[in-house]
């Protein structure tokens, strides 16, 4: 039976299923579709994963996910709230790290956590001391009094990430979040969320860097021109490829042509393709391909001049789903 | 990564607060950070509110009258009081104009279009018009606060022997500066959401300068009439379009005894310009911010 809950709760949605987009569409001014008919469903305490390349509809989603674009068609629900209806109410079970920098220049370090958490309807002794736990929690506490606009992209972001905790938020957004951060920043802010992970906080993030899916994500949903290919984990995702190892040739000539003579005459192939100015092979079984591929070239007249063996990656799986690279 | 005693994520079956709560409380606080702003900055804030009336007397009702050619001078030191007595006024709604543009327009348009700040207050849990209504307040305080600092100035500064006649009208005074205030912060918002940070000198030029000096600060807007062409008063209807002549006639009325314009037009008028600057300024503010 389904009841109506006087906070707005929808008592229909499963209790442990903390984002679900129905039929989700955008579509934008000018006739652009950024996002079509995605459904998704995100379950408590899970790192979920937007995978795509720019301009799949990944922030898009985060934007109608989070009241700020306001979806052409569908139902979005984020902690059993809808979005669309009541985005108020929708707004403090949410967090949020944009893409950018949106602190707030005119007050200090300290100061932005204190008052997003009054915001949030915190009082001022509890927003004290939640500012002051997030600080060392992130490390920033050395720099409390600081302006916003002395800190580095990294101590930026984790600062943004610490306000978004403030008010203990259901689901924390995160768009790109290391898009643009030093190796060394990105690591540590990995640390952070597999530290809130550990703490059973859900996390929806989008990114166009595998390596982050992968080594984040329980389930991804993998993205382009506004639909979901698939989703499932990083694992089954590359399982899929059902390839043990891909080997990425290089070569002169007419690459199509390299990719089906290769596809005929080595053996343990399962697929070859080209891919910009490569030949990928899907192999099964390495053991002597490579021998079997430079034979193959030096028969049919192709000049190899580059090769690579690689594990399957999210890459592979992408390049597999829509034909071209995800690229960072 | 220390592991201090970090907040536990909200459950699912934790209760949310009403939205109405949550609305009030939050717009409290949006409030209450941009008073803590103006707090930490007052003495720009009170400098940059001082700069401009303080020059405009300073020349107009000191150096002018030392060197002889005060304006109303013709008419003797009676004269150059009597203007110093329409300028008070006319300062004293400037300066609540110029604050709205200030404290509202110049910070929207960088936050609009640069640094995307106000995406964090727009995503408090309330409204999105709410936020921009606190924009408005907000402002609305600083034109306040900045009506009590130039007050005294247009008062005192002047040369020897110039005498301002004030005579207060208190319940046309307390009703005035706020609508005043609201209307002025209102026009900020809307200007604040539609011009992009490099257009800024161009609202200075086009629409703040002309405001400025076809609104009534240095002549009471009954004597316009007096300028014809074809024995229609062009100037006194041209610039019954800028809004800064509502408010400059108003502390006319409210601070003097000279001619101003009638209190049945300027009270409708003003509230007019409230209830529309705030819709197109709400309008736009939910453009910007949602799409």
């Amino acid at each position: 039976m389904q009841t109506a809950r006087p906070d707005g709760v929808d008592g229909s949605a499963a209790i442990d299923e903390v984002i679900r987009c129905e039929q989700l569409t955008k579509r934008y001014p000018g006739n652009i579709l950024a996002v079509d008919r995605l459904e998704l469903s995100v379950h408590r305490g899970e790192i979920f994963g937007l995978l795509g390349p720019n301009g799949a509809g990944k922030t898009t989603t985060v934007g109608m996910l989070t009241t700020l674009v306001i979806p052409t068609s569908g139902r979005a629900v984020v902690a059993c709230i809808d979005v669309v209806a009541r985005p108020a109410l929708a707004k403090q079970v949410i967090g949020i790290v944009p893409q950018t920098n949106t602190l707030d220049r005119a007050l200090s370090v300290w100061e932005n956590l204190y008052y997003h958490g009054r915001f949030f309807g915190m009082n001022a002794k509890a927003a004290r001391i939640a500012a002051d736990q997030l600080l060392v929690q992130f490390r920033l506490s050395n720099r409390a009094k600081a302006s916003v606009m002395e800190l580095s992209g990294g101590m930026a972001k984790r600062l943004m990430v610490a306000r978004a905790l403030m008010h203990r938020p259901s689901v924390l957004f995160l768009d790109e979040p290391t898009a643009g951060l030093d190796p060394q920043s990105r690591i540590a802010l990995w640390e952070i969320l597999r530290e809130l992970h550990s703490k059973g906080q859900t996390i929806l993030l989008t990114t166009h860097y595998m390596e982050e899916a992968d080594s984040l994500c329980d389930r991804l949903a993998i993205m382009d021109h506004g639909h979901v290919l698939v989703i499932n984990t990083p694992k089954a995702l590359k399982e899929s490829v059902s390839a043990d190892s891909i080997v990425t040739v290089s070569a002169s000539g007419d690459l199509d042509a390299f990719a089906r003579v290769l596809q005929e005459r080595v053996d343990g192939v399962t697929r070859s393709q080209r891919v910009d100015n490569t030949v990928q092979l899907h192999v099964k079984g390495t053991d002597g391909v490579l021998p079997k591929v430079f034979a193959a070239a030096e028969q049919a007249g192709f000049n190899i001049t580059d090769l690579s063996v690689a594990a399957p990656t999210l890459e592979t799986v992408f390049i597999n789903l829509t034909g071209k690279e995800l690229r960072e | 990564m220390t592991t201090a005693a970090a907040a536990t994520p909200r459950d699912l079956t934790e209760c949310t607060r009403s939205t109405v709560a949550a609305s009030l409380t939050a717009f409290k606080a949006l409030l209450l950070r941009d008073l803590a702003v103006l707090g930490k900055n007052f003495g720009v804030f009170a400098a940059r509110t001082i700069v401009q009336p303080f020059l405009l007397v300073f020349v107009f009702l000191y150096v002018f009258p030392e060197i002889g050619q005060g304006v109303g001078g013709s008419q003797g030191v009676g004269g150059e009081s009597a203007f110093a007595t329409v300028l008070v006024a006319g300062v004293v709604g400037l300066s609540i104009m110029f604050q709205g543009i200030q404290a509202v327009a110049l910070p929207l348009a960088n936050e609009f279009g640069y640094t995307k700040e106000i995406e964090d207050r727009v995503l408090a849990p309330l409204p999105v018009s709410l936020v921009a209504i606190g924009k408005v307040v907000a402002g609305a305080i600083q034109g306040l606060i900045a009506a009590a600092i130039v007050f005294p100035i247009a008062w005192v500064v002047h040369s020897k022997g110039i005498e301002v006649h004030l005579s207060v009208h208190w319940p046309i005074l307390v009703t005035l500066i706020p609508i005043a205030c609201v209307m002025t912060s209102a026009l900020g918002l809307v200007l604040g959401t539609r011009i992009s940070p490099r257009n800024i000198s161009v609202m200075f030029g086009f629409i703040v300068l002309p405001i400025t000096f076809l609104g009534g600060t240095y002549y009471p807007w009954t004597t316009l009439s007096a300028v014809k062409l074809g024995g229609f008063p062009w100037l006194q209807a041209l610039v019954c379009i800028n809004p800064l002549i509502y408010v400059t006639e108003g502390f006319r009325a409210a601070l003097t005894t000279t001619g101003h314009m009638h209190l049945y037009v300027i009270y409708p008028v003003l509230l007019a310009l409230c209830a529309l600057f705030l819709w197109a300024g709400i309008r736009g503010f939910r453009k910007r911010v949602l799409s």
